[in-house]
C-alpha cells in the first residue's frame, strides 16, 4: 500500500516515471545475477593497395555475424561478441594478409566517452600514436611480404640484382589497382 | 603460446606481429576494457576507483606521484603475467596517456629485472630499418615456446642471453 502511494506521488505530483526508479535492494539483486559480457572491440588498420576500408566493411555486412562496424579513415572498428569478432577479423585479414593490421581497443565503437561527436571535435585520445604507426605500415607490410617469400632479409638488402618478373608483375598489379 | 609484454604498451605494430606469429600480446587496451566495460560501473565514467592507486603501491612507493601509481595499477598486472617482452626504444610519440616517462622507466626496469627473455630494438625511421626491425622481432618470436609454460619452467628460463637482450 505504502509502495503504491510512493509511486502515485512520484508519477502524479513529481512527474517522474516509476519504472525508471531502482531501489537499493533491486540493484543489489541485479548485480548478483549479472554475468560478464564477453564483448570485445578491435581496430582493423588497412594499409593495402588492393583493399579499401569500405571493401572490408562490405565484407562484414555480407556476413552473418552480429557485430557493430564503424568505418574510419584508417580502417574499421569492430565491436561484438569475442568469438564472432575473432572470426570476422581473421576473414578480413585474409583479404590482404600482410597489409592489414589488427589491435585491441578498450572502448566500444562510438562510445560517448571517446567519440569526437560528443567531445566537441578534435582527434580522440590515442589517435596520434596510431597515426605515427600507420606511416610505418607500408614498410612493415613489405618486410612481411619478403619474409613470406622465405628470402633472407639482411642479405637481400646488401646485394644488388635484377628485379624478378614475379615481383615486377606484382608492382604493376598494385599500381593498376590504385 | 607465450604472453609477450610490449613497450609501448599500446603499439599496433607490435601487438599485430605478436598475434600474427602465434603468441598473446599483453596490451594495455585489454586492461582498459576490463575497467570501462564492466556492467556495474563503480565510479563512472572511467571507473577509476580509490582501489587503483592502492594497487599501484605494489610497484611504486607512496612518495611517487599518483599518476605513476595509477598507471602501474593497469600495467603492473601485465608485467607480472609476462613470459617474454619486446621493448622498442625511442618510439616517435611518447605523449598523452603513455607519455609519463617515470612510468615508462619503471615499467622497463621491472620487466628487465623479471628475468624473462627481452628483445630491445630501436624504432625504425627508414624503410630498410623496418625490414631489419621486422626480421628481428620474427626471429625472437619464433624462438619463444609455442606451448604454455608452467611456473617452474618459467623460472628455469629466467636467464636471458646477451643475444636476446639485443646488446
Amino acid at each position: 500500500m505504502c509502495l503504491l502511494n510512493i509511486t502515485w506521488v512520484l508519477k502524479e505530483i513529481r512527474g517522474m516515471n516509476p519504472s525508471n526508479l531502482k531501489f537499493p535492494v533491486a540493484e543489489e539483486r541485479q548485480k548478483m545475477t549479472e554475468t560478464k559480457n564477453e564483448t570485445v572491440t578491435k581496430y582493423i588498420v588497412i594499409s593495402s593497395d588492393k583493399v579499401l576500408p569500405s571493401d572490408a566493411a562490405m565484407k562484414i555486412y555480407e556476413s552473418e555475424f552480429s557485430v557493430t562496424v564503424k568505418e574510419t579513415c584508417f580502417g574499421l572498428i569492430v565491436t561484438g561478441p569475442k568469438d564472432e569478432v575473432q572470426t570476422v577479423i581473421e576473414r578480413i585479414r585474409q583479404l590482404d594478409k600482410n597489409h592489414i593490421f589488427i589491435k585491441d581497443r578498450g572502448f566500444p565503437a562510438g562510445d560517448k566517452r571517446r567519440c569526437r561527436a560528443t567531445l566537441g571535435g578534435g582527434p580522440r585520445p590515442g589517435f596520434h600514436f596510431l597515426r605515427e604507426e600507420v606511416k610505418m605500415l607500408p614498410a612493415i607490410g613489405a618486410a612481411l611480404d619478403e619474409l613470406e617469400e622465405k628470402a633472407p632479409l639482411r642479405e637481400k638488402l646488401k646485394e644488388k640484382s635484377r628485379i624478378k618478373v614475379s615481383v615486377l608483375e606484382k608492382i604493376i598489379e598494385e599500381e593498376l589497382a590504385r | 603460446m607465450a604472453k609477450v609484454f610490449i613497450y609501448p604498451a599500446n603499439s599496433l605494430i607490435l601487438a599485430d606481429l605478436i598475434e600474427r606469429f602465434g603468441h598473446k600480446p599483453l596490451v594495455i587496451m585489454n586492461q582498459i576494457r576490463e575497467k570501462v566495460t564492466s556492467i556495474s560501473l563503480d565510479s563512472p565514467p572511467l571507473n577509476i576507483t580509490p582501489e587503483d592507486p592502492k594497487l599501484g603501491l605494489r610497484y611504486a612507493a607512496i612518495e611517487v606521484p599518483p599518476g605513476v601509481r595509477g598507471r602501474m595499477a593497469l600495467i603492473g598486472p601485465l608485467i607480472e603475467a609476462a613470459e617474454a617482452s619486446i621493448i622498442v626504444e625511442n618510439p616517435p610519440t611518447n605523449f598523452g596517456c603513455v607519455g609519463c616517462n617515470r612510468t615508462n622507466e619503471l615499467m622497463k626496469y621491472l620487466i628487465r629485472s623479471k628475468g624473462v627473455p627481452v628483445l630491445e630494438i630501436k624504432y625504425p625511421e627508414l624503410d630498410e630499418e623496418a625490414h631489419d626491425f621486422v626480421s628481428k622481432i620474427v626471429e625472437f618470436l619464433k624462438s619463444l615456446p609455442k606451448e604454455k609454460l608452467g611456473h617452474d619452467e618459467k623460472v628455469a628460463d629466467k636467464e636471458p642471453s646477451e643475444k636476446e637482450t639485443g646488446k
